[in-house]
């Protein structure tokens, strides 16, 4: 048998303890550990670009040394990439698709126990670095030849290498099985144009990832077997291009930005309707630009080397794809902005957190503009001008969208509504902070000062925007902790949350806060986009959670975890040596085995 | 066989349920991890290409490479292909003692395949293409053995069939698991139509 079963006769049990979770395959307690791990993550992250900032917070400080300093970048954009916003975009898209499309778990949801635990054991190997030997210290994108053994010869860059392969496995996983929930588990009724815009978002990401991240696992494999096998791939004397690299990198680096930012914009066209009480305005437009977006996405790789002189024709096609991008995301911005207008506003730390989003992503879009133009690139490229932009988007856009998400479906995730005032001063905190820390920077950037070096000299004269930065990278902390303790007060009060507090439209609000394990007592029929909407569909909604009859629902299991343990073993052999490679290959095996006849039965789900 | 016959109409109830689009969840998660493989040999044969003609130092690709052999590999290849197509026609008709055959037939063939990469390599070895002699070398046993892994993956995969098959657990309600190791099995052997027009062909 490979289901248990829910009757009503005997109504679910939530199970408890340690063990439930280690061998959970439910969705939501799965979003719930992503989440929870990747917000740790996050707020580490955070605490290595404090230290980043004390070290810039005046010319020719000491604080770090260059090499600790190295580190720490590397680690802070490695960490915030993969480890926090993929894996916190990852966590809602464990949660909500199920219950946006109306299905009672993922298509494979053992599958995407797995992905959770190679994620986890991917972060711990590369946190793992700072004890053994030493970090990473050539940047997140880990150009070559820096890289070879001649130039790192230490086992940061193995750490880096490695680890990326097991989140990129991880992260793989994750968007087979989403692509598939998506398409084959929907509700009947939901058609692909009556999917809420987050869905969609959720799989135009991630048929990214599926095409992006096979190809930085080339780039990485060659790299490897450079360092530790002794082939040519990126050996000049041998004469190979180090460009080889460059474009094998950002052909992945590039769709990455998407896979990271197109999440967050899922989030706000959710958002935004609710508290204006319109639905989303042209959505088929907003869908359309999406899909237009991820596609052009892997046409732009070579703006991120407008330096490296690839000659006119090249760069000229690539300012020119790059300029086209700005339209379909304008097009979204205006979607949003159409959405709100003339709509029953209602200012909720969500609504505060999603129209913060449109105005810090634009201002991100604006200066990505800038340096589409490669005259213009040219000043700017490896200046902190890059880094403003950057931290515009993806702080200013990523993070405050999974803000938005998280204060507008904690109710649904635990049952709980956080406090809307502390809310509030947390926006305004984070969106001031932010400000201080990252416009200085477009100036010190223009100024000349140039990124990814330890310290500045002190006739430059940008020392006091510097210190301006880290004043302001200090107060975006103290926004998190307010943030934190709103969460933390929230879940010592009991559950106070109603099915629908928002007055949403799409499915998951019809069951209730937080959902019971099975979602949906019966599988609901859709009839239009934003089902509740519409005249007596909340009604039939809320009435088909009663339980008439037996639930099947997939069964806990622990080979997942087994399976993610050896494989991480295995690849971690590459460090560890040989024995820890045979005891991984060995559990992985017997890993995949037990798995596979786990369940004879197999297959999809109901 | 009547068994068999008297089943093919009924729906194999305990493995498919509805999907949305009607497709198995298992197949539509392997067409889309097959997308991602393409991506993965795309990625390695560019590397392949890109590098092609630049060393200074030997050997070379057409001082050394053996079309003969490698198109008696191909053939064999190929030969899988067609028997791991039969292997499927006769699960899917209920044919226990077929479904046996070809899959190992499919099996041996793959394994022959392997055996003729293992002389390749070490005969090439032995006329001094290591894989840090130069860039060829690093592409071409990278590229290739990448692809060999591949075909191990496959062979491993088939017998573990094969012994499902042997104790009768390969039934044809279950002839999905036979198809979606040979959407893999088709895809490691077009892949090896690319790599032995491009690498060896095409010198």
């Amino acid at each position: 048998m490979t289901t248990t079963t829910v009757t009503a006769a005997a109504p679910p049990r939530i199970a408890a303890g340690l063990w439930s979770w280690i061998t959970t395959v439910d969705h939501k307690r799965i979003g719930a550990l992503y989440g929870v791990t990747a917000f740790v993550l996050f707020l580490v992250g955070g605490l290595e670009a404090l230290l980043l900032r004390i070290q810039l917070a005046r010319p020719e400080n000491h604080f770090l040394g260059a090499d600790a300093y190295n580190q720490i970048f590397t680690m802070h954009g490695t960490t915030m990439i993969f480890l926090a916003v993929m894996p916190l975009s990852s966590s809602f898209f464990n949660y909500l698709v199920p219950l946006m499309i109306g299905a009672r778990d993922v298509a494979f949801p053992r599958l995407n126990a797995f992905s959770y635990w190679v994620f986890l054991c991917g972060a711990v190997f590369l946190n793992l670095s700072f004890v053994h030997g030493g970090a990473p210290n050539t940047g997140w994108f880990g150009y070559a030849n820096l890289t070879e053994k001649a130039y790192s010869p230490g086992t940061g860059v193995d750490f880096w290498a490695i680890g990326l392969q097991i989140l990129g496995i991880a992260s793989l996983a994750a968007s087979f099985n989403f692509i598939v929930t998506i398409l084959n588990l929907r509700a009947p009724g939901m058609r692909m144009m009556r999917m809420p815009p987050f869905v969609w978002m959720t799989l135009i990401t991630s048929i990214l990832i599926i095409l992006a991240f096979p190809i930085i696992t080339v780039g990485l494999i060659l790299l490897l077997f450079d360092r530790l096998a002794g082939t040519n791939f990126y050996q000049t004397a041998a004469g190979a291009d180090p460009l080889l690299w460059q474009h094998l990198f950002w052909l992945f680096g590039h769709p990455e930005v998407y896979i990271l930012i197109l999440p967050a914009m899922g989030i706000i066209s959710e958002v935004l309707p609710t508290f204006s009480r319109k639905p989303l305005f042209g959505y088929p437009v907003v869908v359309y630009s999406g899909i237009f977006i991820a596609f052009l996405g892997f046409g732009v790789w070579s703006h991120h080397m407008f330096a490296v002189g690839l000659g006119p024709y090249a760069d000229s096609f690539f300012a020119l794809s790059t300029m086209l991008i700005a339209i379909p995301t304008g097009v979204k911005i205006f979607n949003w902005l159409a959405t709100i207008w003339g709509g029953r506003l209602r200012f909720t730390a969500a609504m505060h957190f999603a129209l913060g989003f449109i105005a810090m992503f634009t201002m991100g879009g604006l200066s990505g503009f800038m340096h589409a133009s490669p005259p213009a690139d040219l000043q700017q490229t490896d200046t902190y001008f890059v880094v403003a932009h950057l931290h515009y988007v993806l702080f200013g856009g990523a993070i405050m969208g999974i803000f938005a998400g998280l204060y507008y479906w904690f109710p649904k995730m635990t049952g709980r509504m956080l406090d809307e005032r502390l809310g509030k001063i947390h926006f305004w905190f984070q969106a001031i902070a932010m400000n201080l820390t990252f416009f200085p920077m477009h100036f010190v950037g223009l100024l000349g000062m140039p990124r990814r070096v330890y310290t500045y000299a002190p006739h430059l004269g940008f020392g006091w925007m510097n210190l301006l930065s880290t004043i302001g990278a200090f107060a975006i902390a103290a926004a998190i902790i307010v943030f934190v303790v709103n969460w933390w007060t929230t879940m010592a009060r009991p559950k106070n949350a109603p099915a629908d507090p928002w007055g949403g439209g799409s499915l998951e609000w019809a069951i209730p806060s937080p959902p019971p394990v099975y979602n949906f007592a019966s599988i609901p029929e859709v009839k239009s986009r934003d089902p509740l909407w519409h005249a007596g569909a909340r009604e039939a909604a809320l009435a088909a959670n009663a339980v008439r009859g037996p639930i099947p629902m997939p069964r806990n299991s622990y080979w997942p975890v087994v399976t993610a343990l050896g494989l991480t073993l295995l690849l971690a052999s590459l460090v560890f040596g040989f024995w820890v490679g045979a005891a991984g290959l060995v559990v992985l095996l017997t890993g995949i085995y037990a798995w596979a006849f786990e369940s004879p039965e197999g297959g999809g789900k109901p | 066989m009547t068994a068999g016959a008297a089943t093919l109409g009924a729906p194999p109830a305990h493995v498919e349920h509805r999907t949305a689009t009607g497709l198995s969840s298992r197949k539509v998660v392997f067409w889309t991890f097959l997308g991602s493989e393409c991506m993965f040999f795309g990625s390695l044969i560019a590397t392949y290409l890109v590098y092609k003609g630049r060393d200074a130092i030997g050997p070379h690709p057409q001082q050394i490479l053996n079309i003969p052999l490698t198109s008696y590999s191909a053939f064999l290849l190929l030969m899988s292909s067609l028997t791991m197509v039969l292997a499927l026609a006769s699960v899917q008709r209920g044919r226990t003692r077929a479904t046996r055959v070809w899959l190992a037939a499919t099996a041996l063939l793959g394994m022959h395949f392997l055996a003729n990469q293992v002389y390749e390599f070490t005969h090439f070895v032995h006329e001094g293409l290591k894989l840090q002699t130069n860039l060829f070398g690093s592409t071409f046993y990278v590229l290739t053995g990448f692809h060999g892994t591949h075909v191990t993956v496959g062979v491993i995969w088939l017998w573990t069939l094969f012994g499902m098959a042997v104790r009768g657990k390969l039934t044809q309600a279950r002839s999905l698991d036979v198809e979606i190791a040979g959407l893999y099995w088709h895809f490691v052997d077009i892949v090896w139509v690319a790599i032995f027009t491009l690498v060896y062909l095409i010198q």
